[in-house]
């Protein structure tokens, strides 16, 4: 087998064309390419690769599915473990999983994993209609709070076992992140809500509107509308601040409302739709995870002349994927490394026309074992904008745990859950995702979904 | 989707609605607000609870046409839908046996303090209730605010009905007859910032209640951020209701006016006719 083929590209919009636009960026391999890219898989007979993905996809085998062109059986393959595969070949990071596992990693590039699971799920959803197999009910009713990825890879996992599952969302639309969060032009809404169609074949209802904490508590759900289980994955919800002055001036928001706003309510098409957005000429994106670079990518595509990543350690420690970095800088966005604002100045009308801004070394590793950021005494400096995202991470959203009094947490609000099966304090209950490991991502949320499904099962199953 | 199964003009630019909604009606309790939707392309509005009907299953709301959303909302009749609603979000009024209170209303204010005085005096409080408006016509709900009060005073700022003047006139001359144990004050955000003046020297706790913008309105983006005794609280989570010594109206206030420019562009573009020309609705 001919090892040193390289790697095939992913095909993409060209960056100063797509800064302007809001559709997808990657624009996925043909069939040709999968098969190409596919035949470069080694088939080895202890594959490491699935070691590293979290959902356990058979990967191997869906890739020799490809290569023979049954890409139907691989559709099959992947969905018996992963229920939104689209989603995961668009956001997942391979190159720390699967991918980061492969042999052929070790002296040239691994498979592109990420993209043939992606041309796959693409290629099922224009071709066929997936039949579902019907399961008998185990007469059991599950509730899951929160519709994103951990919730409905739970939710479709216990459908498949036969159990009654319905979902409870807080917004207008199922999909959490996905569609909140993560923008058109890395996940369109077009295939989230594909995917999301899957899971509702499955036999999953989904309730939106329905804020769990407020209209209904757990243990209402769980004592008086007959529900035998619960998994809560309300995510990471309640965005942090810098707690510095000037930060409630106009023009400063949360990564989730710049997002929000732009993603799930459209804003990017006011006035035609009916919310606003307001980007001004220079955007400062505070922070540089996967979440700053989907503002400031954002921002570029909102209007803003210039687009600015401000982080307060290097380049190195940044905690986005290479892939979304190297896509910013392609688009033009700036990098402001070792700086961190201090302080937000405004003018008459509390619009933000100024950020005082300090410079920092960095020093020891900290706890994260990355080097920590020192400030330097006397390095402050202005630095004008008239937008800024805070993009410095979120916590838990509160809702569920201070309407559950007999729910373990930690300190930092987080549902003390069993990182195996997702089990709490709370008999019956079981959580998994950012409402327990704090920020992370899609990938790590699903998992936990689907461990959680199954010990749920299990609990079920044992129970009766 | 819910049902209205009441519309009701109550005045120039005043509208309720009273929808079914029948969870909702159950768990809602005074002070608590609402999130509306009403077209796939529409944003989501905050509404503060203006009454609810356990036995009917529904909840009244009442709103002014202040923007393109409520321009739309005011359009809606009776046997049509909202599309999403979602609540009852936010924490409810802490309602105890206080003694005297002052339950103020002003505008469109009037409901949401409805509920909030109903409750109070149903506690066994002695409810004075203050309700004003620019002009008689622009009054209401004179009968269910009398109902749940041991006495209602009215002002206006043209003298059309009851004192002329603004509510806070009425609620000094009040607080000269009355040992007032807690105020309650719903309105335009000067008027509340002016009853928190009046009673604040008197160190009588005052509550106030803030409808900032809002997207979610369940904690998870903070534009409904507020600043209350120098710390910055999320309205929709901590609130709505805070106390009216510790807030910054000022910046309340500034926050509230971000978007004007574009609520101005949106009603255009609705109102314009060119049918995708030119104009600068584009």
């Amino acid at each position: 087998m001919p090892v040193k083929k390289p790697r095939n590209p992913m095909p993409s919009q060209d960056p100063k064309e797509r800064k302007q636009n809001f559709r997808e960026v990657a624009l996925g391999y043909d069939e040709q390419t999968a098969q190409r890219e596919a035949e470069r898989c080694l088939q080895c007979k202890n594959p490491l690769c699935k070691q590293g993905c979290p959902v356990e996809v058979d990967i191997p085998e869906f890739i020799k599915e490809v290569v023979a062109g049954n890409f139907q059986k691989a559709a099959e393959i992947i969905k018996n473990k992963n229920n939104l595969p689209a989603i995961c070949g668009r956001v997942c990071p391979q190159e720390s999983q699967c991918e980061y596992k492969c042999i052929l990693g070790k002296k040239g590039e691994p498979v592109a994993i990420g993209r043939l699971e992606r041309f796959v799920a693409d290629w099922e959803a224009q071709k066929v209609t997936s039949e579902i197999n019907p399961v008998e009910s185990t007469g059991k009713k599950v509730a899951v709070i929160g519709a994103g990825p951990a919730g409905l890879t739970c939710a479709g996992d216990l459908a498949k076992l036969g159990h009654e599952v319905t979902v409870f969302e807080a917004l207008h639309t199922p999909g959490g992140v996905l569609m909140y969060g993560i923008p058109e032009f890395r996940l369109p809404k077009a295939v989230v809500k594909r995917e999301i169609e899957y899971i509702e074949k499955l036999g999953v209802k989904i309730l939106t509107n329905t804020v769990i904490g407020k209209m209904y508590t757990i243990d209402e759900l769980m004592k008086e509308e007959g529900f035998d289980a619960v998994f809560i994955g309300t995510g990471a919800g309640l965005p942090y601040f810098m707690n510095i002055p000037g930060e409630n001036l106009n023009g400063i928001y949360s990564a989730n409302e710049f997002l929000t706003r732009t993603n799930l309510m459209g804003a990017y098409d006011f006035p035609h739709t009916d919310t606003p957005i307001k980007v001004g000429k220079k955007v400062a994106v505070i922070g540089a995870g996967n979440v700053a670079m989907d503002a400031a990518r954002t921002a570029l595509r909102l209007g803003a002349e210039e687009s600015y990543i401000v982080y307060r350690r290097s380049r190195a420690e940044m905690p986005a994927r290479r892939e979304e970095i190297e896509h910013a800088e392609e688009e033009g966005v700036k990098f402001h490394l070792l700086i961190s604002p201090i302080e937000f100045k405004g003018d008459e009308n509390g619009n933000v026309t100024k950020m005082v801004c300090q410079r920092f070394e960095l020093g020891e590793p900290d706890a994260s074992g990355r080097r920590k950021p020192v400030a330097i005494p006397g390095s402050e400096f202005e630095m004008e904008i008239d937008t800024v995202v805070m993009a410095i991470g979120q916590g838990p959203n509160p809702l569920v745990p201070a309407s559950t009094p007999d729910l373990e947490l930690t300190k930092k609000g987080n549902i003390i859950a069993d990182p195996e099966t997702g089990s709490t304090s709370k008999p019956g209950v079981f959580a998994g995702g950012d409402i327990v490991t704090g920020a992370a991502t899609v990938i790590l949320a699903m998992g936990a979904g689907k461990k959680a499904a199954r010990a749920i099962h299990d609990y079920l199953t044992n129970n009766s | 989707m819910n049902k209205i199964i009441k519309q009701e003009k109550l005045a120039e630019n005043l509208f309720l609605l009273e929808v079914e909604a029948p969870q909702l009606a159950r768990k809602a309790k005074a002070g608590q607000f609402v999130i509306v939707r009403i077209s796939e392309k529409g944003e989501r509005i905050p509404l503060t609870i203006a009454d609810y009907d356990l036995n009917a299953g529904t909840i009244t709301l009442i709103f002014q046409v202040v923007g393109l959303t409520t321009k739309k909302m005011s359009l809606l009749k009776t046997g049509d839908y909202l599309l999403d609603l979602v609540g009852p979000l936010g924490e409810p009024s802490e309602i105890e046996n206080y003694g005297t209170v002052a339950c103020i209303g002003g505008g469109v204010g009037i409901a949401p303090i409805y509920p909030i005085a109903r409750a109070l005096k149903k506690a066994g409080n002695k409810v004075i209730s203050i309700i004003g408006a620019r002009n008689k016509d622009l009054l209401f709900w004179k009968d269910k605010m009398a109902e749940v009060s041991d006495e209602l005073l009215i002002a206006t700022d043209d003298g059309s009905e009851g004192h002329k003047g603004f509510v806070t006139d009425v609620l000094k001359e009040v607080m000269t007859k009355n040992s007032l144990e807690r105020v309650w004050a719903i309105g335009p955000m000067i008027m509340m910032k002016n009853v928190a003046e009046v009673t604040r020297p008197e160190k009588i706790k005052t509550i106030v209640s803030l409808n900032p913008i809002m997207v979610d309105g369940t904690g998870m983006c903070g534009a409904c951020r507020v600043s209350v005794g120098e710390e910055t609280k999320f309205a929709c989570v901590d609130g709505p209701e805070f106390d009216g010594h510790q807030v910054d109206f000022n910046l309340a206030m500034r926050r509230a006016a971000f978007y004007k420019d574009k609520e101005k562009l949106a009603l255009e573009h609705y109102n314009c006719q060119c049918g995708g020309g030119s104009c600068k609705c584009q």
